[in-house]
C-alpha cells in the first residue's frame, strides 16, 4: 500500500506549477457540475485522459489504479439514477465524476508531495496572523502519507502474528498492540524530527518546493 | 572478522575539524529509575563505540550527544556549547541515526526526505538539490529518488535515514543500533559506510565486530562506564563480563 502517487516521468504537465495545476482541478470541478450536456461531460473526460495518458504519459495502469475504487460507487449511483430519474441523467452524473477522478490522478501523478505541500502552505499562509505555521500544516500532510501505509503494514503485522497462533479473523483486542506500536513509532518520531531540526524556526518558503528533487 | 572497510582516509578525515563532547557529573533519571549517574568523561576521538546490555544506559547516553536528552544533571557540551542552553546549534554538529529508519523518514518519497533537514537549515533550493543528488548518488539511492520510502528494503531504509543526516554536513554523527533489524548483507554495508565516514562517529551496537578498528569503546553498565579504552581490551573484557 502506497499514498504516493507521484509518478516520475518528463513532461509538460509535470513541469506545470503544482498550483496552476490544482487551480485548474477546481475550477474543473466547478465548471463540471454547471453543466450537464452528455457530450460536453464526455468529452471533458476524454480530454483528460488525453491529457494524462497523452500529455502526461502516464502509464494507463496508474490511471486505471486510481480509478478503479471508486467503480462500485459508480455503478450504485448509476443504478439509483435508473430508479429514481433516468439513464440520461445517471450517465452524465457518473462520466462527470469519473472526469473528475482522472482529473484529481492525473494532478497526483505529476506533482510531488512537496509541491502539493507548497501549494497548501501559500494558502494557509494568511492563517498565521492567528499563530498558526503553515509549514508545520504542510509538514503533517506530507507525515500523514508517509504514514498510513507503515501503519496498515503494523496492522497486517499484527495479524500475521494473530494468523500465525490459530487466529481465524482480527480481533478488536488487536488495536492495544496496534495503538502501542503506533504510539512508540511517534515517540521516536518526535526525536527524529528534533534531530533533523523540525524543532528550528522554519524560514518563509523557498522557491518552488520539490524543484530540487526534478 | 571485520565487517567494514578501515577507511584509508583517516588523514583527510583528520583534515576535518574534530568534535570534542565534554560530560561533567552527567546523571539522568526516568522519573524514579536512574538509568545513568556519575559520567564524567571527554570524548575526541574520531570513532567511539559504545556497548553494554539491554537497559543499560547506553541509548539514553548517545541521545545526551545531541540534545535529544537533556541530563536531569550535570551539563553535555558540544565543542563548549551547552545541549541545555545551545540545543539548535549543538544539533547542528551533531547528527543522530535511530534504530528504526521507519521512525525516522518522515516524507512519502526518497528525495523529498532526503531534503527535509536541509529545508529546517533555510539551504537555498539549488544548494538543497546539489546536496541531495550527492548523497543519494553516493548510497547508490538516486534510481530510487522518486520512489515511495515505505517500499525500499531494509537496507535501503536505513541508508537513506543516514543520507538524511548525511545530508546535512554535521561534524559528528551518532549511530544508535544501527544494523540491529539488518541481515548479515545489509549490516555489512552499513558498516562499511560507517567505515568510510570522514566525520567523527559514536556508534551504540550489540555487533561487536563493527567496532573492530575504533579508537575508543565505552562498555555500560548498570549506567555507568564499567570499562574504556582500546577494543580489543574493552570488547574482550565486555564478552568475558557477558559470559
Amino acid at each position: 500500500m502506497t499514498l504516493s502517487l507521484y509518478v516520475p516521468v518528463a513532461s509538460p504537465v509535470h513541469r506545470t506549477p503544482a498550483g496552476l495545476k490544482l487551480g485548474l482541478l477546481a475550477a474543473l470541478a466547478v465548471a463540471l457540475f454547471l453543466v450537464d450536456g452528455l457530450a460536453v461531460v464526455g468529452g471533458t473526460l476524454a480530454a483528460v485522459l488525453l491529457l494524462g495518458l497523452g500529455a502526461a504519459r502516464l502509464p494507463w495502469r496508474s490511471v486505471l489504479a486510481q480509478v478503479r475504487p471508486v467503480w462500485p460507487w459508480l455503478v450504485l449511483l448509476f443504478a439509483f439514477h435508473l430508479v429514481v430519474t433516468d439513464w440520461h441523467t445517471g450517465t452524465v452524473v457518473v462520466l462527470r465524476l469519473l472526469a473528475l477522478v482522472a482529473a484529481a490522478a492525473v494532478v497526483t501523478a505529476t506533482t510531488r508531495v512537496t509541491e502539493l505541500v507548497a501549494v497548501v502552505e501559500w494558502l494557509a499562509r494568511p492563517l498565521t496572523v492567528f499563530g498558526v505555521r503553515p509549514a508545520r500544516i504542510g509538514l503533517v500532510i506530507a507525515m500523514t502519507l508517509r504514514f498510513v501505509p507503515l501503519v496498515a503494514e503494523r496492522a497486517q503485522r499484527i495479524r500475521d502474528a494473530q494468523a500465525a497462533r490459530g487466529a481465524e479473523r482480527f480481533r478488536f483486542r488487536s488495536l492495544v498492540p496496534l495503538l502501542v506500536q503506533v504510539l512508540r513509532l511517534a515517540d521516536t518520531l518526535g526525536e527524529a524530527l528534533d534531530a533533523r531540526g523540525a524543532d528550528a524556526p522554519v524560514p518563509v518558503r523557498r522557491g518552488r518546493a520539490g524543484a530540487s528533487t526534478s | 572478522m571485520r565487517w567494514g572497510r578501515r577507511s584509508a582516509d583517516v588523514a583527510a578525515a583528520a583534515d576535518l575539524p574534530r568534535t570534542a563532547i565534554e560530560l561533567r557529573d552527567v546523571a539522568h533519571d526516568y522519573g524514579e529509575r536512574a538509568v545513568l549517574r556519575d559520567l564524567t568523561l571527554s570524548l575526541a576521538e574520531h570513532r567511539v563505540g559504545v556497548v553494554g546490555a539491554n537497559g543499560s544506559g547506553k541509548s539514553t547516553f548517545a541521545r545526551l550527544l545531541n540534545g535529544l536528552v537533556v541530563p536531569t544533571a550535570g551539563t553535555v557540551r558540544v565543542d563548549g556549547l551547552d545541549t541545555r542552553t545551545q540545543l539548535r546549534e549543538v544539533r547542528r554538529r551533531v547528527g543522530f541515526v535511530f534504530q528504526d529508519p521507519d521512525a525516522q523518514i518522515v516524507h512519502p518519497t526518497v528525495a523529498e526526505d532526503a531534503e527535509f533537514g536541509l529545508t529546517n537549515l533555510g539551504i537555498a533550493p539549488e544548494e538543497r538539490a546539489r546536496r541531495v543528488d550527492e548523497v543519494l548518488t553516493r548510497y547508490g539511492l538516486a534510481g530510487h529518488r522518486d520512489h515511495p520510502a515505505h517500499l525500499l528494503s531494509g537496507g535501503q531504509k536505513q541508508l537513506l535515514a543516514i543520507a538524511g543526516v548525511l545530508v546535512m554536513e554535521p561534524r559528528r554523527v551518532v549511530f544508535d543500533e544501527p544494523t540491529t533489524l539488518l541481515d548479515l548483507t545489509n549490516t555489512r554495508r552499513i558498516a562499511r559506510v560507517i567505515d568510510e565516514l570522514e566525520q567523527d562517529v559514536v556508534v551504540v551496537t550489540h555487533h561487536l565486530d563493527l567496532l573492530a578498528g575504533f579508537d575508543r569503546v565505552l562498555v555500560f553498565e548498570d549506567g555507568r562506564v564499567a570499562a574504556d579504552g582500546a577494543p580489543a581490551e574493552t570488547v574482550r573484557w565486555y564478552v568475558d563480563r557477558m559470559s
